[in-house]
């Protein structure tokens, strides 16, 4: 089926020169992209992409990722130049030789991850590359400050000029690099994930910053994942999807499922996939377990076909127990039995002999290795299977890449490509392989879903399902309550490296966990 | 299945080939300097283009060569050692007290490996158990093993070896066969070393823990027992070069191969190995070693000093490692 049916047309920009953007709802866009196209070898990043920007105006940029938002925010920054396809600022047509060009059209981008200088003070980060000059050429160090000072006020920071960076929080730093954006009067802001580090409090306090600044007259392009963000400040709406533009409207004409499903390209079952599976025999049975710090006491059951959710807060000691029961933080204490059999785990190779798999928190600085080629990732766990008397056969290393690979719909140009040029959740599929490819028997997935699209997300939990199916025993740790609700038979809560709680599926409300994991839940541990 | 429909799902067993990824590989780029190198020799010398001569000429670099393969493979894990000239003292100072004490040369051979394998275990040891970055120690131990080679020796040097000893530093492989004995062994040392990084186990995980130690880890990898035996080896590898050295010049003195290291590590990072980590050939390296070592040779054949020649090796450095960027910059310009 072709989604292309679908397509609306774009809008197109008013081919009459501009004028004064002074005048705020002018008719004519901020920003006008038409007819954008952009190609790696082997891959189409952006065809055909059109989107235009108005004075006043928060546009919500969607799609899953790897749809090909990044690139164009590259394009509009001035790291990548197109190859088909116009650029108009105010209805001028640009291109942008670089990274300097684009921010002195009006084009300013806040990272997900701010990019600044820690060490220097908020002034300096806020003039980095545009400090005001006295006529000797030395820094005007008065301006700057006075200046800083003015740009912090308008926006209600707490920060003043001389605050060192690397004292403020994320949202502080977020604030600094809208001013940053402001002190060089750009008209327009693209805002990627800029809540993904926030609090409530602040997200609260950015949506008044974007308020501030549709008022002003900018136009504000709003990259987030989070529905209820993008309905609360977006004014419009465009959706990506493999690259292709596959949609825009108006956000008051559309409901999250509407979005969802282009962004997908299918609808999708926004409810997890439970399979109800025959739970069998014991595999791990887990005494006693505690280490110097970070746990204490861990004792649990798990059995084949089961999976067990592991709820806590952040420092509750969820990810440093599962590195323990996988050989690679020391234990003090206790015993761990698989199918029976007590193992010692004094390393992770000796966790993986036993049959145990983890699939780590933190994809690409422990999961993968990312300037490795698919295949050289999918065996790395389980390289002696494909290894004679030292010797590597590629062949067969190969054969099981392409197995596993499409048994995980891994969406790639090769089964050679880099790690790193794939997406997040194509990432994730290939580390999960990579654990398939020992043939374990208990499975251990740490946020197995954080900060993949939707469309991997379902993939993950479908696949969950189908391997506790097969009899594996799970482990699923993860915060986000929906899916470990979803998706566990049991969940034990932690709290301080300590199991305080355990509910049977069902058993539980959702406040009742999170207050078992803050620590308030006592009384049913020793029920 | 047997009719399969193309979709966007399909994935290619591997990347299409395009004669520009060939052409911009780094062993490209040194086959057409090595060309370039004979090439020039050949117009500014006759005597370059002998048999016998150019023989000759692989007694200076086939010692340091030896140490630049294993220099690689540390390189490539992500670790470094900069005291394998001090180790090549120390283990010649071994052999030469040895020698003065009548060891026999089997002996000799033994003791050479055997000192400079337990200097590579020293620094593995320190590396690994204390979790020390290996440029630092390795710096450090190169003053200490240095040092205690100049302690001991003073100015003196040790000239006493057996004749069966020396034949193994200037000898042939056979009579009538031009090729040294040391050369011969670089040769079939980097044959088995480009075997081992980049077919077996060892060598994937080698590459594994240099891209991505923590991964590596977390896979299963033995990191800190690979990191250690790298340390050895290059250790070993040291004394093999002390050997030679030492059989060679038939004496040893404290300031035997001094500098080295560097010359090693030159090797190395112009045979494409990525100073970072994670990265390089070994066919890479041995394509280096030829650049510089006939570079050195063809300069010399024409009476160039030696303190000049090192400026131009720097040059070459400089300008082998710039090229691919300004490449890629001008063919990204034309993109």
């Amino acid at each position: 089926m072709r989604w292309a049916s679908q397509r609306l047309s774009p809008t197109f920009v008013t081919p009459t020169p501009l004028p004064n953007l002074s005048v705020l709802m002018a008719p004519t866009p901020l920003l006008a992209v038409s007819s954008v196209s952009k190609s790696f070898p082997g891959v189409r990043a952006l065809h055909n992409v059109g989107l235009t920007l108005r004075a006043g105006e928060v546009m919500a940029l969607i799609g899953e990722n790897g749809a090909g938002k990044s690139t164009l925010v590259k394009i509009l920054t001035g790291i990548y130049t197109p190859d088909e396809g116009e650029v108009r600022v105010a209805g001028q047509p640009v291109t942008f030789a670089n990274p300097r060009a684009a921010w002195a059209s009006g084009i300013a981008a806040i990272h997900q991850e701010t990019v600044m200088f820690d060490d220097l003070s908020v002034a300096e980060n806020i003039f980095m590359g545009h400090m005001p000059m006295t006529p000797r050429g030395r820094v005007d160090w008065a301006t700057m400050k006075s200046k800083s000072a003015e740009l912090l006020g308008r926006l209600e920071a707490d920060s003043t000029p001389d605050t060192m960076l690397k004292r403020l929080g994320v949202a502080q730093k977020h604030l600094v690099e809208i001013a940053r954006a402001l002190s060089h009067d750009a008209r327009i802001i693209i805002m990627d994930e800029p809540t993904s580090a926030l609090s409530e409090r602040e997200i609260g306090e950015l949506y008044r910053i974007v308020e501030q600044l549709k008022a002003q007259g900018r136009a504000i392009l709003f990259i987030s994942h989070k529905f209820q963000e993008i309905f609360r400040i977006a004014d419009r709406w465009t959706c990506l999807r493999d690259g292709e533009q596959v949609g825009d409207g108006n956000i008051k004409d559309v409901t999250q499922a509407d979005l969802v499903k282009l962004m997908v390209g299918r609808p999708i079952d926004q409810a997890f996939p439970k399979r109800i599976v025959p739970i069998g025999d014991i595999v791990l049975d887990v005494e006693d377990m505690s280490n110097a710090t970070e746990f204490d006491g861990i004792s649990f059951k798990l059995r084949k076909g089961e999976i067990l959710g592991l709820y806590g807060l952040v420092g509750a000691g969820r990810s440093e127990t599962m590195m323990g029961l996988f050989g690679l933080t020391s234990l003090m204490r206790g015993t761990v039995r698989i199918e029976g059999q007590p193992i010692s785990i004094d390393s992770s190779s000796a966790a993986i002999a036993a049959g145990i798999a983890y699939v780590p928190e933190d994809r690409q600085g422990q999961g993968a290795v990312l300037p490795f080629g698919i295949r050289e990732n999918m065996t790395l766990a389980s390289l002696e299977e494909f290894a004679q008397r030292g010797t590597i056969s590629q062949a067969r290393e190969l054969d099981a890449t392409r197995s596993l690979g499409r048994r995980l719909a891994v969406k790639a140009a090769n089964w050679e490509q880099r790690l790193g040029e794939l997406s997040g959740g194509n990432q994730q599929k290939v580390v999960i392989g990579k654990w398939l490819a020992t043939k374990p028997r208990l499975l251990i997935l740490d946020e197995p879903t954080k900060g993949i699209d939707i469309g991997s997300k379902a993939a993950v939990h479908d696949f969950m399902g189908e391997l506790a199916g097969e009899g594996l025993a799970i482990i699923l740790v993860s915060s986000e309550l929906p899916e470990i609700m979803g998706m566990a038979d049991r969940i034990i809560v932690m709290h301080e490296g300590r199991i305080v709680t355990e509910f049977v599926r069902g058993a539980a409300t959702a406040e009742q966990i999170v207050s078992a994991a803050s620590g308030s839940g006592h009384s049913e541990a020793h029920a | 299945m047997s009719v399969t429909t193309p979709n966007r799902y399909d994935v290619a067993d591997r990347a299409p080939f395009r004669i520009a990824d060939l052409l911009l590989r780094w062993e490209t780029i040194l086959v057409l300097l090595l060309a370039t190198v004979i090439a020039f020799n050949t117009y500014i010398s006759p005597y370059f283009l002998d048999i016998y001569n150019l023989s000759d000429a692989t007694f200076n670099f086939s010692e340091k060569a030896i140490v630049a393969l294993a220099m690689a493979l540390l390189i490539v894990s992500r670790d470094i050692d900069l005291s394998v000239a001090a180790i090549i003292a120390v283990a010649s100072l071994a052999m030469g007290e040895a020698s003065v004490a009548g060891a026999s040369t089997p002996m000799l051979i033994l003791i050479g490996l055997a000192v400079g394998a337990a200097c590579g275990a020293f620094n593995g040891a320190l590396v690994t158990g204390f979790g020390l970055p290996s440029i630092v120690v390795t710096i450090g131990t190169m003053s200490l093993f240095r040092g205690l080679a100049q302690v001991v020796l003073e100015d003196q040097a040790i000239t006493k070896y057996p004749p069966s000893f020396a034949a193994i530093g200037q000898g042939y492989l056979a009579k009538g066969v031009p090729i040294p004995i040391s050369f011969t062994t670089f040769l079939i040392l980097a044959a088995i070393f480009a075997y081992v990084l980049h077919r077996t186990l060892i060598g994937r995980r080698i590459f594994a823990q240099g891209n991505n130690p923590v991964a590596a880890r977390f896979s299963g990898i033995p990191v800190d027992r690979i990191r250690f035996w790298l340390f050895v080896l290059t250790g070993t590898m040291a004394g093999l070069a002390a050997v030679f050295l030492t059989a060679r010049i038939g004496s040893t003195r404290p300031n035997i191969a001094l500098g080295f290291e560097l010359e090693a590590v030159t090797m190395v990072v112009l045979g494409g190995v990525s100073i970072t980590g994670g990265s390089g050939t070994i066919p890479g390296v041995v394509l280096a070693v030829f650049v510089l070592g006939l570079t050195t040779f063809g300069l010399s054949l024409v009476n160039v000093p030696g303190i000049v020649i090192n400026v131009l090796n720097g040059s070459l450095l400089i300008a082998a490692i710039s090229l691919p960027i300004i490449a890629r910059r001008l063919l990204g310009k034309r993109a």
